[in-house]
């Protein structure tokens, strides 16, 4: 048993009995983050922050809401956005929030494709990404469903089709997951589960892993610079603050989070209080009604693009391309044979073309994706969805002929 | 080093915005019809074009089937000629749509400009409260009270709703002589010129003065005999009121269950809660919608209902008292938030200043 001394204070009392000091240091005035880094290296705080709002923001409205087909809607709609003072705020925030994480997760995402901050080492902190977006992805699908609207309803109907695995006629897995020939009660109560508890649950694990992930290779800097840590943070230490090519994660590193979060949060109250529409589909207004179908069908705006792979195709091949689209960004890491660690302008022009022309169909992608499937927007998604996959297919060749710079 | 921050900010920046306005501003565009406001005048503009559409539609399909036929096999031919003779058929159907509706717009336009006597209309309103007495007559839809119909609808519409009903609330694809608008027979009751003048002249005398309308009166009389709204305790009878025995709730409850079930049988189906319209349609369209129903939704059994401008910008707020109650306190409390959060980032710019001066 350890040496415990009568305490001279009551942090040391809880200092002897929990290491705080020790703590602060490993996780804040000495955990080493390299200076050469914009504000890109900032997302990882702005998901964070967003996170914690989805979460507050969540345990507001679960206090309210019902996870009933006859009720989902009204306790929706009217008790919380009406009867409960300040409930349409919390409503708005997480809707918001909801949309909003995505745009910083493909930001967070891109940046990290960008510098090459997959490679060498940073192979996990990649792919614990990649589980995160499809935990998310989840969470999100999973929340649509429960104000129980028009969309929740059509859209819950048509993704869960899409495990009948076409040709495959797998009804009965999809009656499985739906726990009914059609989304009803059981279907609801499931999701919610889902979205309150099982979800959340991997999510804070992934969060875990991500943070842990990043520990032994450090953060990678603009330059892809391999940075001697150990003699940076002692010429740090030493007082040559100027001179180290390291900063404390706090508070050298948080101030400057910090501001790129104050200047996030301006942008995320606007769209809170003005500008909310983007992220709370007006289709999802309307009651769900199982005997009706809504004109146009789509999901939110952060799935568009990988639907938009699936659509264009007839319903097997639709189906391949769009397992493809969904798992081929963890392959990442292994698909690149590039010796080069660094930003994607400094690789050559192969990889440079490779890496904006994949930021923009996808971008194409998800415009497409929402808007009606005709011409001449099927024949751009059609194209565009081909464009993608031969994309993934060139990487490792393009990549393995780049030289090391 | 060079900072290239603004570059890349620029670059963030952009993309997003990209992506933004494709999936929003333009998709919507694409996905939904733009409709303007013709501005409640109802002089049958939009109900002569819609036909003339029609019938340019029709014409098109015509000239192509009759393209086909010359190069057709025999056995084509023969199915080509009946499907020719359709559209021949449709044509001269439209086309007779469209001389009714001229006709009929330009007896409404003619009445108008009749100034009407609102003593000697009187008299003759007697006629109308053969129906419109709120004694309760189930007619389709009850016949609504008429004491502020002058104010709630322009005088063009009243004057239609005399003259045809069916062709004034343009739902002449819905009506024929073996399946006749409730309010039909009204054509032979008042049917002169000066009498419609008249009859109209004395609704708009009798009637309150616009400033008084609130928007729940809009709503009610307008709206509400076809439309609840569960969120403001507003049913297709009335407010729902409240009873000390379960057994007078549910005798309420089904006095209520029958009428829809009657409106079911005149509309086709139970007209839409509009508790959340405002959130699931939008003020744009609710307000043109109201102007003319099938201008968005082609073939629709709704009526067009003639209410005013000024009544119909009450329909809306209406709505936004029923599914947008917090909108006040949505903008008061965004000022504020957007004021602690501008002092917020602030502070955090010149925390970063003052910690990375020893680090630059």
């Amino acid at each position: 048993m350890a040496k415990f001394t009568k305490a001279t204070s009551i942090k040391d009392w809880i200092n002897q009995r929990l290491a705080i000091e020790k703590v602060e240091k490993v996780m804040g005035s000495e955990y080493w983050i390299p200076k050469n880094i914009n504000f890109l290296w900032a997302m990882g705080m702005v998901l964070v922050i967003t996170f914690v709002l989805l979460l507050v923001s969540g345990i507001f409205l679960l206090m309210y809401y019902q996870p009933n087909i006859d009720t989902a809607f009204y306790s929706v709609n009217y008790t919380i956005m009406r009867d409960v003072d300040f409930g349409w705020l919390w409503r708005h925030i997480h809707g918001v929030a909801a949309s909003v994480v995505f745009l910083i997760i493909y930001i967070h995402m891109f940046t990290g494709i960008y510098y090459g901050s997959y490679k060498k080492g940073r192979e996990m902190i990649w792919l614990s990404g990649m589980l995160l977006l499809v935990a998310f992805s989840a969470e999100a699908f999973s929340g649509y469903i429960l104000p129980w609207g028009q969309m929740s309803y059509w859209a819950g109907m048509v993704i869960t089709n899409l495990f009948s695995g076409g040709s495959l006629h797998a009804d009965g897995l999809v009656e499985w997951i739906r726990g009914d020939y059609v989304p009803a009660q059981a279907f609801l109560s499931r999701f919610f589960m889902l979205h309150v508890l099982l979800i959340p649950l991997a999510i804070l694990g992934l969060i875990g892993l991500h943070f842990a992930a990043l520990r032994i290779p450090h953060v990678n800097n603009q330059d892809g610079e391999e940075i001697d840590f150990d003699a940076e943070s002692k010429k740090y230490l030493d007082g040559d603050k100027k001179g180290s090519k390291v900063i404390r994660f706090a508070n050298d590193f948080m101030s400057k989070d910090m501001m790129v979060a104050g200047i996030y949060l301006v942008f995320f109250f606007y769209l809170v209080f003005y500008n909310y529409g983007f992220a709370m589909d007006p289709v999802n207004f309307d009651p769900a009604d199982g005997l009706k179908t809504p004109a146009h069908i789509y999901p939110e705006w952060y799935f568009l693009w990988s639907y938009e792979i699936l659509r264009p195709f007839s319903i097997d091949i639709g189906l391949i391309a769009f397992a493809f689209a969904q798992g081929i960004f963890l392959g990442l890491p292994f698909l690149d044979r590039s010796p080069n660690a660094i930003a994607a302008n400094r690789r050559g022009p192969a990889f440079m073309i490779w890496f904006w022309l994949m930021l923009t169909n996808m971008i194409v992608l998800t415009a497409m994706g929402k808007l009606p499937p005709e011409d001449p927007y099927s024949t751009i998604g059609y194209w565009a969805a081909i464009l993608f996959i031969v994309q993934w297919l060139a990487l490792p060749i393009i990549t393995s002929y780049e030289k090391k710079v | 080093m060079k900072n290239k921050e603004p570059l890349i900010l620029a670059v963030v920046v952009f993309f997003s915005l990209a992506t933004y306005y494709l999936v929003e501003p333009y998709a919507h565009h694409i996905l939904h019809k733009d409709v303007e406001s013709k501005g409640f005048v109802y002089d049958g503009s939009d109900d002569i074009l819609e036909v003339e559409n029609i019938i340019s539609g029709l014409q098109k399909t015509k000239l192509e089937k009759e393209l086909e036929y010359k190069d057709a096999s025999a056995d084509e031919k023969q199915k080509l000629k009946t499907a020719i003779i359709t559209s021949e058929n449709d044509i001269a159907i439209q086309k007779v749509r469209l001389e009714k509706k001229q006709t009929f717009f330009s007896d409404v336009a003619r009445i108008a400009k009749i100034k009407g006597d609102a003593v000697t209309g009187e008299a003759i309103f007697a006629t109308c409260s053969g129906c419109h007495n709120d004694a309760g007559i189930v007619m389709g839809t009850i016949p609504p009270s008429l004491d502020n119909a002058g104010v709630y609808y322009t005088k063009n519409y009243l004057i239609g709703i005399i003259k045809d009903p069916v062709m004034i609330s343009n739902v002449d694809h819905k009506f024929s002589v073996e399946n006749e608008h409730p309010m039909a027979s009204v054509k032979y009751m008042v049917s002169s010129d000066e009498d419609i003048a008249n009859v109209v002249a004395y609704m708009q005398k009798i009637a309150i003065s616009p400033e008084k309308v609130t928007p729940k009166m809009a709503y009610e009389n307008t709206c509400g005999r076809c439309h609840s709204v569960v969120y403001e305790k507003w049913t297709q009878l009335g407010t729902t009121e409240k009873f000390k025995h379960k057994k007078d709730t549910l005798a309420a409850e089904i006095k209520v269950l029958e009428y829809e079930d009657s409106l079911k049988v005149y509309m086709g189906k139970l007209p839409p809660d509009l508790s959340m319209y405002i959130r699931s349609r939008g003020e744009h369209f609710i307000s043109t919608f109201i102007e003319n129903p099938q201008s968005q939704l082609e073939g629709t059994s709704m009526p067009r209902v003639g209410v005013t401008a000024d009544t119909a910008d009450k329909v809306v707020e209406y709505l936004k008292n029923a599914g947008d109650t917090k909108r006040h306190e949505r903008e008061e409390i965004g000022r504020n938030v957007m004021i602690y959060i501008v002092i917020f980032a602030l502070f955090a710019f010149l925390w970063k200043r003052e910690i990375w001066k020893d680090l630059h």
